[in-house]
């Protein structure tokens, strides 16, 4: 076995987490649940339960895209964008541990302006709870 | 956290797999040597993201197989350095906090990348960030097992855990002092900034 290129790409959570669920419910499904398949199982169940509780559960492509549009204007990484789209920070503080330097890149101004695009692009867990509440 | 590696390999179908399509059997036989594995110097493979080539099968004497060059993508845990990452507390011990993923568990914070101040409460047998507020009190924060915290990636240890051939093998005493076990993967974390450790802590 050789590895040709170690890291091609970067995933965000949320695409490993919809090419996990359509092992699990995909048609291929059944034969999963064969003995040989073990390894794939377990890792897979661990990783769906470790991803639902991450923001990543109630994102899809169209509101990523929308989100790295938004980003554009803040000249950031991409490792950084990746994280603010993981993690879905909410403060100030959390902000200056995902991007490097984020005093001297960013000013106050730009600093409350992300938080603001980061909570009005990306949905919230708790926004799906009081969903769930309502209906 | 995850990324994308391209690899290729030879996998060999066996015959009571050819009532499948390859590209099925080649997925099956792939996840099945990949999955939940670490590879050296990679990371802990999740599972096969896509088929990018298949060379031609071949079939050797002797053995009914079909032999076939693949060229495939798979998706791996391995998160950069310098990654923020959010776990568990799987329990404290003098040389820090373990924490597990979940589908991961060989995290370790060690003692001196803790806050500071940290002390080892040993009642407890757990990690304890004393916080001093500016009129002068101290707080005791405790960190205990099951709790969500947040750290930062400051290292990754591969070992290579592959088994020594029969020429290595000296004729030793039977029992032998009871090696480390070897952990392929290790992450070294630390949570000495703000904004790191307990989500409790932080969260107004």
């Amino acid at each position: 076995m050789e590895i040709q290129n170690s890291s091609a790409a970067l995933l965000s959570n949320y695409e490993v987490y919809s090419l996990l669920k359509e092992l699990q419910t995909g048609e291929k499904a059944g034969k999963k649940l064969r003995k040989q398949q073990k390894h794939l199982a377990t890792i897979s169940y661990e990783t769906i339960k470790y991803l639902e509780k991450t923001p990543c559960q109630q994102q899809s492509a169209e509101i990523i895209e929308q989100f790295r549009r938004k980003l554009r204007p803040f000249k950031l990484t991409k490792a950084e964008e990746l994280q603010l789209l993981n993690h879905r920070p909410t403060t100030a503080v959390e902000i200056q541990l995902h991007i490097e330097e984020s005093e001297e890149r960013l000013t106050e101004h730009e600093i409350d302006s992300l938080l603001s695009v980061i909570a009005t692009v990306l949905p919230s867990s708790d926004a799906a709870d009081e969903e769930m509440e309502q209906s | 956290m995850f990324i994308l590696a391209e690899m290729t390999d030879v996998v060999k179908v066996p015959p009571w797999m050819f009532h499948l399509k390859l590209n099925e059997a080649i997925e099956q036989e792939l996840n099945k040597k990949l999955a939940n594995k670490v590879v050296y110097e990679l990371g802990l493979c999740i599972a096969l993201f896509d088929i990018t080539k298949l060379e031609d099968s071949h079939i050797f004497p002797g053995d009914g197989s079909s032999h076939t060059k693949v060229h495939f993508r798979y998706v791996v845990f391995r998160p950069f350095v310098d990654e923020i990452v959010v776990g568990k507390i799987k329990s404290c011990s003098r040389e820090g906090v373990y924490v597990s993923l979940g589908f991961f568990d060989d995290i370790l914070l060690s003692s001196d990348s803790l806050q500071h101040p940290s002390r080892f409460d040993e009642t407890e047998q757990l990690w304890v960030w004393e916080y001093f507020t500016e009129d002068g009190g101290s707080h005791d924060l405790f960190m205990d097992a099951g709790e969500e915290i947040r750290f930062r990636v400051v290292d990754e240890t591969f070992v290579d855990t592959t088994p020594s051939g029969p020429e290595q093998q000296v004729i030793e005493e039977p029992i032998n002092a009871k090696e480390a076990k070897k952990i392929p993967y290790l992450l070294t974390g630390s949570i000495s900034e703000s904004g790191l450790g307990l989500l409790s802590w932080w969260n107004s």
